[in-house]
């Protein structure tokens, strides 16, 4: 343990991200996935009955449904993952509580000092469960709910139960219907009528044990005139053999409310990163997404917004930075339901070193959905020439009286930016580095402030990294 | 403190174009050098291979900065070592915040050997600086948080590149046409502030068609560009006969290198077509 943190210093902080601290599961499950696994899982977690059926029916959809034969190229063994691994045999209420290895895990990820920042309540999830977790006093007494979505299922039985799978349901897709089977993990948040939280709400989540799929549940509900900002971060180890990652995240936005989800994802090149996130929204609701991808094997993610009453807004603002081996196919989806809908999707890509984005997006405007606003702006940064960008616009449009907008641009790094850098100083990687920066400003800045600091330092070992 | 700035026989292709044929060239620290010629002498050229523009090949001849060849260096490590140039028409880069590229530059400027993610200069120590500096310049603060030459008006982009000269304090700036595009009273306030920030604490070669930049600097030395080479030099008064009678005499003159600059002058517009 010593000597991982003596090592990891001394490489210094590029390879802060890129260390692995020795765990000693206490239960981990065998590879595979069948109903025996599935079983085993449910009856670790001493769950209801109905969530037991609930995952047991995932895994017939999951092995009734075809890979998707669009996106990137998936190539997993699904029988070669651990699905379910139990870090520790409790959660920890307090720091001192947490097992020291854990500890030194997230000492090197910085989450203590995040946590003295943001009293809020910091909720960590190491591996399957979540291992630590504190909500701020005055949060709790307003009846606000944050917690993990296995203790929710305890907890509050029929809140989740009235919305699990309601928003994603396990038939959408076959990674949807995989973390159904072998959900653990992800955060609960429900925020009662008119309780408007300040401060963002925070998890982070990262796998740590070789071959260890990671499929976290998240389910938020924001009642009606209520507002909440969660930020999830992720970071992963480098491993040798493939892992795999693959998240649900279902949010319901009541009638004038309005939630903001933003993630900053940054996982080993080795890792599938398919995830499932939608949101539906309500009457004159506001649904957030801001979503920044770098590294991963294969990230395939389109954060949805469901505009379905009237007056009902979507945002999705996406970066992706995809370097060498890395294809990030990342974008939105935006469906108007309803009339005077808004919804508005930016997105910015950079590819690097033969390193691939897609943006798939699409926007859909229902009949009767009059007066809708759709704009969709996407601008990729290309880095070299053997680095590569697409565009995948979906557009259906079954309604007459709407506005429909679609920008996109592809640009690469100009010589003349560079020159003009380089002329007052900066180095060559200084200058790619700022004009990268600079490219995705406008979304850096609608991040919380470390979080902005960290992104630009993620894209900065990411500009370091392998030159050419 | 004595620098001294050589060019000799620079011989400058672009594209594979000859533009520059043999340009020699002296200056020291403290003086201020004029250089004028027609459109498409090769002036901003000069310029551009001084601070070191990768499309400028230089293709014969040398540039030494206090006796160091510099010829084949980065525009990094000209800039680090005392080289600077304002832009007669400096880009964009959108995103990036004026103070943010100001206070890496200054960083690097100042800590020539800084490697990357090495510190910055702290960050209230460089804010009170700039701030001094802009006020100096009768600049807006809220300048410092635009985006780097973003949606700036001409006059602001002058003055940007002003400001930035004035936070590196070079050894030896080149200016080049800093004072066209503007109005009457940009005109003189740039002037002024080249004059307050550059005189007599840096070499300046002043790239300029307008005398007003002269009257508040005036040159020791007045060079000509023409065809590609300096044909004449001389003091203040050469600066005053070609801003009052224009390139007539100069022309008619050095025959060969008005031939010269024609060519390339025809080369650019059947580029043009
Ligand atoms: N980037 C370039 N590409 C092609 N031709 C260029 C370039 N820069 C300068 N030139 C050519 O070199 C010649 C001199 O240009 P320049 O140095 O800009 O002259 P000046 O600044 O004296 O007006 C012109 O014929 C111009 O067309
Ligand atoms: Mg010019």
């Amino acid at each position: 343990m010593s000597t991982d943190i003596a090592s990891s210093e001394s490489i210094g902080e590029i390879n802060k991200y890129d260390f692995r601290t020795e765990s000693k599961a206490f239960f981990k499950a065998r590879k595979g996935v069948d109903a025996e696994i599935v079983n085993q899982i449910s009856e670790m977690k001493n769950e209801p009955e109905w969530m037991r059926n609930y995952r047991l029916k995932a895994l017939e959809i999951f092995n009734s449904k075809p890979m998707p034969n669009w996106g990137g190229a998936i190539d997993i063994n699904f029988q070669d993952i651990y699905y379910y691994l139990k870090p520790t045999d409790k959660q920890g209420k307090t720091w001192d509580e947490v097992p020291q290895e854990i500890k030194d895990t997230f000492d090197k990820l910085g989450i203590p000092e995040a946590e003295k920042k943001f009293l809020s309540g910091v909720k960590a999830q190491f591996e399957s469960e979540v291992v630590y977790g504190s909500l701020k006093q005055d949060l709790a007494d307003q009846g606000v709910i944050f917690t993990d979505t296995d203790s929710a299922i305890r907890d509050y039985p029929d809140l989740v139960r009235e919305y699990f799978g309601t928003i994603i349901p396990s038939t959408d897709n076959k990674f949807a219907a995989l973390n159904s089977a072998v959900w653990s993990g992800g955060s609960f948040i429900y925020v009662p009528k008119g309780v408007k939280i300040e401060f963002p709400l925070q998890a982070y989540f990262r796998i740590n044990a070789e071959n260890m799929g990671q499929f976290e549940r998240t389910l938020i509900i924001v009642d009606e005139g209520a507002s909440v900002h969660y930020v999830e971060g992720c970071t992963a180890p480098m491993y040798s053999s493939e892992s795999l990652h693959s998240a649900v995240v279902e949010i319901v936005c009541k009638r004038g409310s309005r939630c903001r989800y933003t993630t900053i994802q940054n996982w080993a090149n080795n890792i599938y990163n398919l995830v499932t996130k939608r949101a539906v929204a309500y009457a004159d609701a506001t649904m957030e997404w801001v979503d920044g991808n770098l590294g991963s094997k294969l990230t395939m993610k389109y954060p949805a917004v469901y505009m379905l009453e009237p007056g009902a807004r979507g945002e999705i603002l996406s970066i992706a930075f995809a370097s060498k081996g890395q294809h990030q196919d990342a974008g939105a989806k935006l469906v108007h339901c309803a009339p005077n809908t808004t919804g508005q999707i930016i997105s910015k890509s950079i590819s690097k070193c033969g390193g691939r984005s897609s943006y798939r997006g699409l926007v859909k405007v229902e009949k009767g959905a009059k007066k809708s606003k759709c704009n969709v702006v996407c601008d990729a940064l290309i880095l070299d020439s053997k680095s590569r960008s697409d565009t995948y616009p979906y557009i259906e449009i079954l309604e007459q009286d709407v506005s429909v907008g679609h920008e996109a641009s592809v640009s690469r790094i100009g010589e003349e930016q560079m020159f003009y850098l380089m002329s007052r100083g900066l180095s060559n990687a200084e200058a790619s580095t700022m004009i990268v920066n600079g490219f995705i400003e406008p979304l850096v800045k609608e991040l919380p402030m470390e979080y902005a600091v960290e992104m630009n330092r993620l894209i900065q070992l990411q500009m370091e990294g392998s030159v050419g | 403190m004595s620098h001294i700035l050589r060019i000799e026989n620079l011989h400058v292709a672009v594209d594979g174009k000859a533009i520059l044929r043999g340009v020699n060239l002296e200056m020291k620290f403290g003086e201020t050098h004029a250089m004028m010629g027609p459109n498409g002498s090769g002036k901003s050229t000069l310029g551009l291979a001084i601070a070191g523009h990768p499309n400028y090949v230089i293709t014969e001849g040398t540039i030494t900065l206090d006796g160091e060849d510099i010829t084949e260096w980065e525009a990094d490590q000209r800039a680090r070592a005392g080289i600077f140039m304002a832009f007669q028409r400096p880009v964009a880069i959108p995103g990036v915040k004026t103070a943010d590229f100001l206070r890496h530059a200054a960083t690097n400027v100042r800590r020539p050997d800084r490697k990357e993610g090495e510190d910055l200069i702290p960050m209230r120590e460089f804010r009170k600086e700039l701030k001094a500096k802009m006020s100096q310049l009768k600049i807006d603060t809220e300048f410092a948080r635009r985006y780097v030459n973003d949606g700036f008006s001409g006059g602001e982009m002058k003055r940007a590149e002003i400001l930035t000269m004035a936070m590196l304090s070079p050894k030896f700036s080149i200016l080049d046409e800093t004072d066209s595009g503007l109005d009457a009273d940009a005109v003189k306030l740039a002037s002024a502030s080249i004059a307050e920030i550059g005189r007599d604490k840096m070499g300046l070669l002043i790239i300029t068609h307008h005398d007003k930049l002269l009257e508040h600097n005036p040159p020791q030395f007045t060079h000509v560009m023409l065809g590609g080479r300096i044909v004449e030099t001389g003091g203040a008064e050469l600066a005053r006969e070609l801003h009052d009678h224009g390139y007539d005499r100069i022309r008619k003159t050095y025959p060969d290198a008005e031939a010269a600059n024609q060519e390339m002058l025809a080369k650019e517009e059947a580029v043009a077509v």
